[in-house]
C-alpha cells in the first residue's frame, strides 16, 4: 500500500526514528510559545531550508501533503485582515504551516518500518493490561491486509448495484459493505483459532 | 480473544476504506466523507471498548505514515493542523456512542441514533471546537462557528449510522458486539 514516506532518499531518512520524533516534539513546543511574527518567520524559513535541503522532487511532494492546510490559512487570514490585527495573523499562519510541515517532514523521511518499531515501543507498557507486542503487530498486519480487500469488495457492490439500479448507489452500499466486515472478521478469528489462537 | 482482535483490526479497516471511497469536496480541501460514520459505527456496533480500540488503532496507523484520513491525509502533520482535536475526540466519541448503546436498552435504532449523535456529534465537536481555538488561537465561539457548517452533514450521518445498525441487528443479530445475546 500506498505510505507518505518519500521514495526520493534524504540525509534525514538515516537519522533515527526516535531522535526525529522528539526533535519534532521539542520544535512543536517552542513554535507554540513564540509569540513574536519575525521568530515564527524565522523558524518557518528554517524549517523551508531543511526542506529544500532534500532537493526539488521532495519539496514539490513537501507542498503537496500541506494542501489541507490552505484552507484554514485562508480563513485566518481573512479574518486578521478583516479585524486588523496583521501580526497575530501573521503568527498564527506561520505557526500552522512550520508545524504541520515539520511533522510532514518527519513522516516522510522515516520508512513505515521504523515508525511502527517505535509505535510498538510506545506500546510495551500496554502489555500489563493484555495488549502483547504480539498482538499489536498481527493487528495492524489484520488492517493493512484488509484495507485493499475492502475498498476491492466495495468497488464490487457498487458494480452489481449500477448492474441492478439507475439511481446512484450512495449511502445504500454502507449496509452490505459493514456486514462484509463484520463477516470476514468472524471467518479471520475462526481461521487464527484454528492456527493455535494469539495466546 | 481472537474475535475481539479481528473485529477491532477489520473495523479500523472499515474506517479506512469509509473515508476512501466516496468523496464529495465541499470547500475545496475539505472533503466530506462517510469517514466520522465509520467512527460513529465502530461504537454502535462494536461496543464502547472494542468501539475505542479500533479508532485507536486507526488513529496509530495515520500517525505512522499511513493515508488513511479522509482526502488521502495522514502522517503526523494531521495531529499539529487544526483539526487534531477532531482525531483526538475521535476514539471518545466511539466510546460513548458504544456506551450509550450497551446501556440504554431501548430500541437498537432509537439507542444507535442517540448514541451516534451524542458521541459522534456531541462528545467530537467537544474536543474539535477546543482543538481548533488553541490552533488557530481563536475564541470557542469563534473556532465553533467554523464547525457549523458540518453540522447538517453529521446529523444526516448519525441517522443513517442508526439505520445500518437497527439493519445489523436484525440480519445479523449475534454480531452486533454492542448488545450481546443473552
Amino acid at each position: 500500500m500506498l505510505t507518505l514516506t518519500s521514495p526520493v532518499n534524504t540525509w534525514a531518512h538515516s537519522l533515527p526514528a526516535g531522535a526525529k520524533l522528539l526533535a519534532l516534539c521539542g520544535f512543536t513546543a517552542i513554535l507554540f510559545a513564540l509569540k513574536s511574527p519575525q521568530l515564527q518567520l524565522a523558524a518557518c524559513g528554517g524549517t523551508a531550508g531543511i526542506i529544500a535541503s532534500c532537493g526539488i522532487e521532495f519539496v514539490r511532494r513537501s507542498v503537496h501533503v500541506l494542501r489541507p492546510i490552505w484552507f484554514f490559512v485562508a480563513i485566518v487570514a481573512l479574518w486578521h485582515l478583516w479585524s486588523d490585527d496583521i501580526s497575530g495573523g501573521a503568527v498564527v499562519i506561520l505557526r500552522m504551516i512550520t508545524a504541520v510541515a515539520a511533522a510532514n517532514f518527519v513522516t516522510m523521511t522515516t520508512r513505515l518500518s521504523d515508525m511502527i518499531t517505535v509505535l510498538e515501543r510506545l506500546a510495551r507498557p500496554l502489555e500489563r493490561i493484555g495488549v502483547s507486542p504480539g498482538i499489536l503487530a498481527l493487528a495492524v498486519a489484520l488492517v493493512i491486509r484488509f484495507i485493499p480487500v475492502m475498498m476491492h469488495r466495495s468497488a464490487q457492490i457498487r458494480e452489481s448495484w449500477r448492474a441492478r439500479s439507475a439511481r446512484r448507489p450512495g449511502w445504500r452500499i454502507m449496509l452490505p459493505v459493514t456486514l462484509a466486515a463484520l463477516d470476514d472478521a468472524d471467518r479471520v478469528a475462526e481461521a487464527l483459532r484454528a492456527r493455535g489462537g494469539t495466546g | 480473544m481472537e474475535k475481539n482482535l479481528t473485529h477491532i483490526a477489520l473495523f479500523a479497516a472499515l474506517i479506512a476504506v469509509l473515508g476512501l471511497v466516496p468523496k464529495i469536496d465541499l470547500i475545496s480541501g475539505v472533503p466530506i466523507t462517510a469517514q466520522s460514520m465509520g467512527i460513529m459505527l465502530c461504537g454502535t456496533v462494536l461496543g464502547a471498548k472494542r468501539g475505542a480500540l479500533a479508532v485507536l488503532l486507526f488513529l496509530a496507523l495515520v500517525a505512522v505514515g499511513l493515508p488513511l484520513l479522509a482526502g488521502g491525509r495522514g502522517g503526523l502533520g494531521v495531529f499539529a493542523s487544526p483539526s487534531v482535536g477532531f482525531l483526538i475526540g475521535f476514539p471518545v466519541a466511539a466510546f460513548v456512542a458504544g456506551l450509550i448503546v450497551e446501556r440504554w436498552s431501548t430500541n437498537i435504532g432509537i439507542a444507535a441514533f442517540a448514541g451516534a449523535f451524542i458521541g459522534g456529534i456531541v462528545v467530537l465537536y467537544a474536543f474539535g471546537i477546543p482543538g481548533m481555538a488553541v490552533m488557530l488561537d481563536k475564541t470557542m465561539t469563534e473556532a465553533a462557528g467554523l464547525a457549523t457548517p458540518f453540522l447538517i452533514g453529521d446529523v444526516i450521518k448519525a441517522t443513517l449510522t442508526a439505520l445500518i445498525t437497527s439493519a445489523i441487528a436484525q440480519m445479523r443479530p449475534g454480531a452486533l458486539l454492542s448488545r450481546p445475546q443473552a
